[in-house]
């Protein structure tokens, strides 16, 4: 048995996690709460209990379920809450389903987290806009909790969520408590929807053209499929925004999450170690070269 | 009691008109109320008004195999109806109050007679309108490419 002195810092050993609970959040994704099954509560009070957990937000982990494969998912929880890891997964392929089935009590391996951050305390005293699509919203959600639990650091905050439809809208009981939170201006869109729908219908650019910021003086976090980002880059930058002042988060296929093994090669960039947050200055020209 | 000039002016959609003509527009208009539910117009209608929406918001809808689906909404700021200057004149989608909504509606008819005999004021319009024209059409192939759809982020 290890002990907190001994727990694994070799960052390509798993360590062990059990799983405490699960979340179905829509037909194919859902999330998932860990806690360490290598370190017993002395060990945790050893290391300074949720410290060893620390995380900062945009960061990801490898999960890896044992006999199927290794997966790097983003952390969406909340990075002042302590003693558990929170990930949100949708089904796509061989690994992500076999995650799928994951119930209490079962064993994940973690390596993590890993890369770069949402730039949050950078932004402090400006404008913030939030623009999430789809799966998206999991990796800023670590951010965007930050940012309220800290709302006075910034000026006008703006969320915008776009999404396919409105069964796929995620974290239902967050949403609510967004739209009530007072100095957040929040705003879901989503594709089409049947009439049973209230709320806005169309493309997530529309809500930018609308939003009043001063471009000199804000920050953007954008996540979301590629083309997404890229539109939303886009307008943010008709409205006079800098690139360097956009971040995005991408996504490319990993295998070491330590750059070491160029799986995750973004021209002379490794989004494992360089990402997965960049300034969008950064990659704007080699996100525009087909196949890279 | 204001004046149709003076809520139009505060318009971005007439933002630098001259005053001459945003008196001309106004000329085709009246202030309109919808309650929630109420249909603006229906596809297939004659497009003899277009609306420019002050408060509110109000859903584009079209209808499909599984009854009316929601493809876009419209609110304060937006511009509906563009069929009013396209023959044959018809509204192509139907229009809905999502809640109580308050626009400005022009006449169609009473625009493109206006327009016909004033070219500077045609023109005024046209380049108010393409604008809104291409935006439309670039959100609609950015909806077409389903960028949400499974496996994406
Ligand atoms: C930094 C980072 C953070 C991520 N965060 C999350 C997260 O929070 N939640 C989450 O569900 N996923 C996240 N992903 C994506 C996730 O890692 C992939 O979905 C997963 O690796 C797919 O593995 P698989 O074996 O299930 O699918 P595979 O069998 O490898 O692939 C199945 C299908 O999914 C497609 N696919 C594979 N990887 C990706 C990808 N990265 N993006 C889009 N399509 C892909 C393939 O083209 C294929 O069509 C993240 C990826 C990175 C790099
Ligand atoms: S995943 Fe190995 S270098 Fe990035």
């Amino acid at each position: 048995m290890h002990t907190g002195a001994e727990a694994p810092t070799d960052p390509m050993i798993p360590r062990l996690f059990a799983v405490r609970a699960r979340r179905d959040e829509t037909e194919d994704t859902f999330t998932f709460d860990l806690e360490p099954r290598d370190l017993g509560p002395r060990d945790l009070e050893l290391l300074g209990g949720a410290r060893s957990m620390a995380f900062a937000p945009g960061q990801f982990n490898m999960l890896y379920l044992f006999g199927l494969g290794e997966v790097p998912i983003s952390i969406s929880g909340d990075p002042a809450e302590a003693g558990r890891l929170v990930h949100t997964v949708r089904s796509v392929g061989s690994v992500t389903r076999g995650f799928s089935g994951l119930q209490p009590g079962q064993t994940v391996g973690v390596r993590g987290p890993f890369g770069t951050a949402w730039p949050t305390r950078e932004a402090e005293g400006r404008d913030i806009l939030i623009l999430a699509g789809g799966l998206g919203l999991a990796p800023l959600r670590p951010a965007i909790l930050r940012i309220l639990a800290e709302r006075r650091r910034y000026r006008r905050v703006y969320l915008f969520y776009g999404t396919r439809n409105p069964q796929m809208l995620l974290f239902r009981d967050d949403l609510e408590r967004w739209r009530n939170t007072p100095d957040l201006a929040f705003e879901i869109t989503v594709d089409h929807a049947d009439i049973t729908w209230h709320g806005r219908v169309g493309v997530i650019t529309k809500l930018i053209a609308a939003a009043d910021f001063d471009p000199d003086r804000s920050t953007a976090f954008l996540c979301g499929p590629e083309i997404m980002m890229h539109f939303s880059a886009e307008a943010l930058k008709a409205r006079g925004m800098h690139g360097a002042d956009i971040h995005v988060s991408l996504e490319r296929n990993m295998k070491c999450a330590i750059g070491h093994c160029g799986h995750c090669q973004l021209g002379p960039a490794f989004v494992c170690r360089d990402g997965p947050v960049f300034p969008h200055d950064r990659v704007a020209g080699l996100l525009a070269v087909p196949g890279l | 009691m204001r004046t149709l000039e003076s809520v139009m002016i505060e318009h971005r959609f007439f933002h630098g008109l001259e005053d001459e003509l945003t008196r001309a527009i106004a000329g085709c208009g009246k202030q309109v109320r919808f309650e929630t539910g109420q249909y603006l117009y229906r596809q297939g209608d004659p497009a003899d008004t277009f609306y420019i929406i002050r408060r509110g918001s109000v859903g584009l809808e079209m209808r499909g195999p599984q009854g009316n689906m929601m493809f876009n909404t419209e609110h304060p700021g937006g511009v509906l109806n563009a069929a009013w200057i396209v023959p044959p004149y018809r509204c192509s989608t139907d229009a809905r109050a999502l809640e109580t909504t308050v626009a400005v509606a022009l006449n169609g008819k009473c625009l493109r007679d206006k327009c016909e005999a004033d070219h500077h004021l045609g023109y005024e319009l046209m380049k108010r309108f393409v604008p809104v024209l291409v935006d439309r059409l670039t959100h609609a192939r950015f909806q077409t490419l389903d960028v949400y759809g499974a496996g994406m982020a």
